[in-house]
């Protein structure tokens, strides 16, 4: 049914069948040029030209991860903070794109990478709605027939016509998460979000995450430091230190090995 | 292949729809008069240059308020929707950060949204040329060839947009500059004055000022009633285009590395 309502872009594929790659990196790597000293400023930017002054330290945020997820797939992403996971999960989604190599994704993302990202505080809720939709890729008429859908899981009802900015992180939170989940996306990455809301929420959003796995149509990208959450919720997992995949197999084997890693 | 690229057309429309709602909810919110604004500010910025014109500095113009606020309301389109596109895309930096989405969408959203502006602003227009014209203005059918103009006016100002927000990313001093240069462009095209007041140089140099011809343009088809002809067409188009290019050339070349300096 989500089918006609969410467009697909030009590079993804319709027809599906058992086991399908739905992510593949090859190669990827990241390079960012951080600059010695800040130039926002068109003089010393000349002035440093002139002189060839221009030196950029690059930092290798990720280096030749090669990755295949399958549909279906629960792929935990595991690493300490600063080894890259977040900047994987932006290439997958297409929000970076990766120095080399190559990310190829199929069918319909729904990146969970931070909750209430195109929120406008000073509208409604009813009306982030329709703008958050909009930019996830709804259609009008999806949004109308899913609206109840949306209200009811976020539990907002009363609030609803109230600005957002009157409301509390959590509150977003809910919004945010039922939005982005009322379709069956194919990719659905979630980055440690399920650490906002209390704790009757999150317990809901890990049930819906859960009903998405099972359905078996979506392939589920998850990172977290909650290790112990990992371990429930995915089958596969990654471990990623300082850009460099460390480890890839099934989640009991990751994860433990990143525990002895680190003494406990 | 056709029907994909339909439907992702089809998303960034309605992408702009809800921008452009959400912009004109917010520009109007929690003021009394709310939309009114929209035709009241020209009216009364008009009344105040009209003010100062007619009592200090006085040209010889024949319906100079129609002449004014033709004028006036054209070029704030220009430069109201390049001010605010100057920041589009460093301010949509946080969903360029988490989405995947078309950026050009944003300098774009902001002309269109005072495209809207300017459509409310021409009933102000047209109440000065009822209402103040003396003597009196007969509409001709030339008027018609207002959605033309205004269709070159959105080509020549999205291609600034593009260009202005692209650079603004890389060196905020366009930010600044841009400030600058709405105001020196505000005299050095005739919105107070009349052209034939300038030296046969200034005129000449007068030619490759696009808000000249686009100004000139709307004040023969609604002041003169005269029929713009296919040669000042052609500027206009070609002018437009000229910054279109230039700007979406600039745009595409650069917005993969706005992630990194947002």
């Amino acid at each position: 049914m989500y089918k006609e309502a969410f467009p697909k872009d030009s590079e993804t594929n319709t027809s599906y069948s058992s086991l399908e790659d739905m992510i593949v990196l090859e190669n990827v790597s990241m390079v960012f040029n951080i600059a010695n000293e800040q130039l926002n400023n068109l003089k010393e930017y000349f002035i440093k030209l002139v002189r060839r002054e221009l030196f950029f330290k690059e930092f290798l945020a990720l280096k030749n991860i090669s990755l295949t997820v399958k549909k279906g797939d629960v792929m935990g992403i595991v690493g300490v903070n600063g080894s890259g996971k977040s900047t994987l999960l932006k290439i997958i989604a297409g929000v970076l794109e990766p120095s080399s190599g190559t990310c190829t994704t199929k069918g319909i993302i729904a990146p969970l990478i931070e909750l209430g990202a195109g929120f406008d505080f000073e509208l409604s809720a009813r009306e982030n709605i329709y703008l958050n939709g909009s930019l996830l890729g709804y259609s009008r008429e999806f949004i109308n027939q899913h609206f109840d859908e949306i209200v009811e899981f976020s539990e907002v009802g009363e609030f609803l016509d109230l600005p957002m900015k009157n409301y509390s992180s959590g509150m977003v939170a809910r919004i945010a998460f039922s939005i982005a989940t009322v379709i069956v996306p194919d990719v659905l990455i979630v980055d440690e979000t399920l650490a906002v809301g209390d704790m009757f929420f999150q317990e809901k959003c890990e049930a819906r995450i859960k009903e998405l796995i099972e359905s078996n149509e979506t392939t589920v990208l998850f990172v977290s430091h909650d290790i112990v959450q990992v371990e429930r919720i995915c089958k596969k997992a990654i471990w990623i230190d300082h850009g460099e995949e460390k480890m890839q197999g099934t989640t009991l084997e990751v994860c433990e090995a990143y525990r002895l890693s680190h003494g406990n | 292949m056709a029907l994909t690229a339909n439907t992702s057309l089809k998303k960034d429309l309605f992408i702009l729809r809800q921008l452009i709602s959400k912009d004109f909810k917010l520009k109007y919110r929690r003021s009394v008069l709310g939309i009114i604004w929209s035709v009241l500010n020209p009216l009364l910025m008009m009344l105040v240059i009209n003010a100062v014109f007619s009592f200090i500095f006085r040209f010889d113009i024949v319906n100079f308020p129609v002449y004014l606020i033709l004028g006036l309301t054209l070029f704030n389109l220009m430069a109201n929707s390049t001010s605010a596109a100057v920041t589009s895309i460093i301010g949509a930096a946080s969903l360029i950060k988490k989405i995947r989405v078309n950026k050009l969408l944003f300098p774009i959203e902001t002309v269109l949204f005072e495209l809207v502006n300017y459509g409310l602003s021409l009933i102000a227009v047209a109440a000065v040329m009822i209402f103040w014209a003396n003597p009196t203005i007969v509409p001709t059918l030339n008027l018609l060839f207002l959605p033309l103009l205004l269709v070159y006016m959105v080509i020549f100002c999205t291609g600034l947009s593009l260009l202005l927000s692209s650079l603004a990313v890389f060196f905020r001093d366009v930010i600044h500059l841009w400030n600058v240069v709405i105001i020196a462009w505000t005299y050095v095209t005739p919105l107070f004055y009349p052209i034939d007041l300038l030296a046969p140089w200034m005129k000449a140099i007068m030619q490759f000022n696009p808000m000249y011809h686009f100004v000139t343009y709307l004040r023969e088809i609604a002041l003169w009633g005269n029929n713009p002809g296919l040669m000042e067409n052609l500027i206009c188009l070609g002018m437009a285009l000229l910054t279109f290019a230039v700007g979406l050339l600039v745009f595409k070349r650069t917005e993969r590395k706005f992630i990194l300096y947002v």
